[in-house]
């Protein structure tokens, strides 16, 4: 019998990463980073070829078109952070778009009847808030509740309960919008931190919109305005939430590996349920930020936005595998939609060449995340 | 010495169908016994019962002298009954210290608790330590572990178990599906295993590796259990005919 008892020191191996040629390597990197690449490469072409197309009278990048394409993705990128969340636990929410018009309408029928029943504005606004998160977090608590309990494929129920969510928004708005909302909301939808008067007399205003008019309204540019400003806390919470907390953590968990995450413990039915209301809640403040921004409720204004959200997700890396994805790289994506969106409507391009154009980046985005486990190889394989 | 673990007459069906029958099995702290039998033969029922994936239908287990029940993997778990199944237990998606702490994650305190979030460095640390402690060295601890080798993998299960003090170790055929090499140092951990105390029941269907490291082994046959041997005391020609059902301990041998 062979020595049994042997105290030799176990060398589990150099890293595999350690064993790839240095070619492998920077194609590893470089796939990694592609999306901050592209998103770069991207601002340079439209800065040229905007400037030539115009004989030099146009500029891609101003202030107002940084602004224009920050109010551009809010609502993108506030469906695709829950949706982010969602599918690295390796499920997908496809009832976003419609959870958004439904609570667009939700947040607005919430602030007319606040404030018609003697509310003063900023709290009925308020109410509208939370009316708009807690009717999308009750249709994710739905969603969820159908996958994890019910075992309803991710894609089913979500399917089915974006149907749902639709006829209820038609009906609840007896119609397709919802007027007759306060005044003062339009300024809470479309202010800004800081204004900006370009030329002559001009200057940087904060949080007071200067009075302008006639021409130099052509001068004033909104600098962060208020939905921008409310989406970007709500980005960084996302990003403390899946990147430093144990919540995050299983998220990730879930995704790679559910019955490891069974095994250990981790409460996995609880977790996917919570992730559908996270999905639903910030779809929920997407719609109310549209209330804001639109002065009134619309019951359809979600229903285009689905899949531009689905599209910047993946995008950004995140895997339809589950498992993989951050939130930085949802930003990325987003970015890449309206940067191209809006880059094409300054080459006067026909607006239908936007679709062909983001359908194949999202196509070349998979390639690419695939093409990076062709180099470093499944450990599975070997 | 009493044993960390005792099962008498247990019995599981499957319908018509007797999966294990009324088997008794004693394992004493420190020894590595393995489990043996053709497909079929019922080990992997017996031991999904002791971990609680299947319920008896009849017998008992006591457990560190105490009657146990559990009715779910998670209660075997926390007693200290470890099972470590190849590729089930790891999410391939995070690192080392993610997955030693997966379920048990380690918080912060930020701005007295309105913020947890993890500790990151404990827990890379304390991973490290408990693979030290193994005698394992890893390059890196913070790649996710899909690029660790099937081998490397199974130690960051096997240092996960140990470091959760895990009282009974139970591993299904640890080095299927392995290059020679890595096979070698699974067994090698399971030596370490013994040596720290673990006791380990070991299921596996290569007879070199059984004699390698098992101290005593059980061989079943039909749900039946039909030998209990030490490892010393045999070899493999003798195993694989209790395999085969040609001997049994069970029942009078007939001249042929």
């Amino acid at each position: 019998m062979p020595d049994r008892g042997s105290n030799a020191v176990i060398e589990m191996g150099a890293d595999r990463l350690a064993d790839i040629s240095p070619l492998k390597k920077s194609v590893l990197l470089l796939s990694r980073l592609w999306a901050w690449a592209f998103l770069g490469s991207m601002i340079l072409f439209f800065i040229v070829s905007v400037k030539i197309t115009s004989d030099g009278a146009v500029n891609f990048l101003t202030v107002r078109n940084s602004q224009n394409i920050l109010v551009a993705i809010t609502p993108v990128l506030l469906l695709g952070l829950g949706q982010t969340f969602v599918i690295i636990g390796k499920g997908i929410d496809l009832s976003v778009g419609w959870v958004m018009s439904l609570t667009s309408v939700l947040a607005a029928l919430a602030i007319r009847g606040a404030f018609n029943a003697g509310v003063p504005l900023f709290p009925s606004i308020v109410l509208g808030l939370l009316a708009a998160v807690a009717g999308g977090a009750l249709v994710g608590f739905f969603n969820g509740t159908l996958v994890a309990k019910l075992k309803v494929p991710a894609f089913i129920a979500t399917l089915g309960s974006s149907f749902i969510v639709r006829g209820v928004a038609l009906l609840m708005a007896e119609n397709t919008t919802v007027s007759g909302l306060p005044r003062g909301i339009r300024d809470y939808g479309n202010n800004a931190l800081f204004y900006l008067i370009r030329g002559e007399g001009g200057g940087l205003f904060f949080l007071e919109r200067p009075e302008v008019t006639g021409a130099m309204l052509r001068n004033l540019d909104r600098i962060l305005p208020y939905p921008v400003l409310l989406t970007a806390f709500v980005v960084a919470i996302a990003i403390y939430v899946l990147r430093r907390t144990k919540f995050g953590r299983h998220t990730y968990a879930i995704g790679g590996n559910v019955e490891a995450a069974l095994r250990t413990g981790i409460p996995v039915d609880r977790h996917i349920i919570m992730l559908y209301v996270m999905s639903g809640s910030t779809a929920g403040i997407a719609g109310f930020l549209s209330t804001l921004r639109f002065s009134a409720g619309s019951a359809v204004i979600g229903d285009p936005l689905l899949l531009s959200s689905i599209a910047a997700v993946i995008i950004g890396g995140v895997s339809l595998f589950g498992g993989a994805g951050t939130v930085v790289g949802t930003v990325i994506g987003a970015l890449i939609v309206a940067v191209l969106t809006t880059g094409l409507v300054m080459l006067n391009v026909q607006p239908f060449w936007q679709f062909i154009v983001v359908g194949t980046v999202v196509i070349l985005a998979v390639i690419i995340d695939q093409s990076r486990d062709l180099i470093v190889g499944r450990a599975q394989s070997e | 010495m009493d044993p960390i673990l005792s099962i008498r007459g247990m019995v599981k069906r499957f319908g018509g169908l007797t999966a294990v029958s009324s088997v008794d099995l004693d394992i004493y702290p420190g020894e590595v016994v393995a489990l043996l039998g053709d497909n079929g033969a019922g080990k992997s029922t017996l031991i999904k019962c002791v971990s609680g994936v299947y319920h008896a239908d009849a017998g008992t287990i006591e457990f560190q002298g105490q009657r146990v029940n559990f009715s779910r993997p998670i209660d075997a778990r926390r007693q200290g009954i470890e099972t470590i199944y190849q590729d089930l237990s790891l999410a391939n998606n995070l690192d080392v210290g993610a997955n030693i702490f997966l379920g048990r994650e380690v918080q912060k305190r930020v701005l007295g608790g309105l913020f947890k979030p993890l500790n990151e460095q404990y827990m890379l640390d304390q991973a490290k330590a408990a693979l030290d402690a193994l005698e394992i060295h890893f390059p890196d601890l913070t790649q996710p572990i899909e690029s660790l080798s099937g081998g490397q993998r199974q130690a960051v299960a096997i240092a996960r178990a140990v470091y959760w003090d895990a009282k009974l170790m139970i591993m299904d055929e640890p080095t299927n599906n392995l290059g020679v090499p890595e096979q070698r140092k699974v067994l090698e951990l399971i030596g370490k295993l013994r040596q720290e105390g673990v006791p380990v029941i070991l299921i596996s269907h290569t007879l070199p590796d059984v004699f390698a490291v098992s101290d005593r082994l059980i061989v079943m046959h039909r749900g039946r259990k039909v030998t209990e041997k030490k490892t010393a005391d045999t070899d493999t020609q003798e195993v694989v005919q209790y395999m085969v059902g040609a001997l049994d301990d069970t029942r009078e041998q007939l001249p042929n």
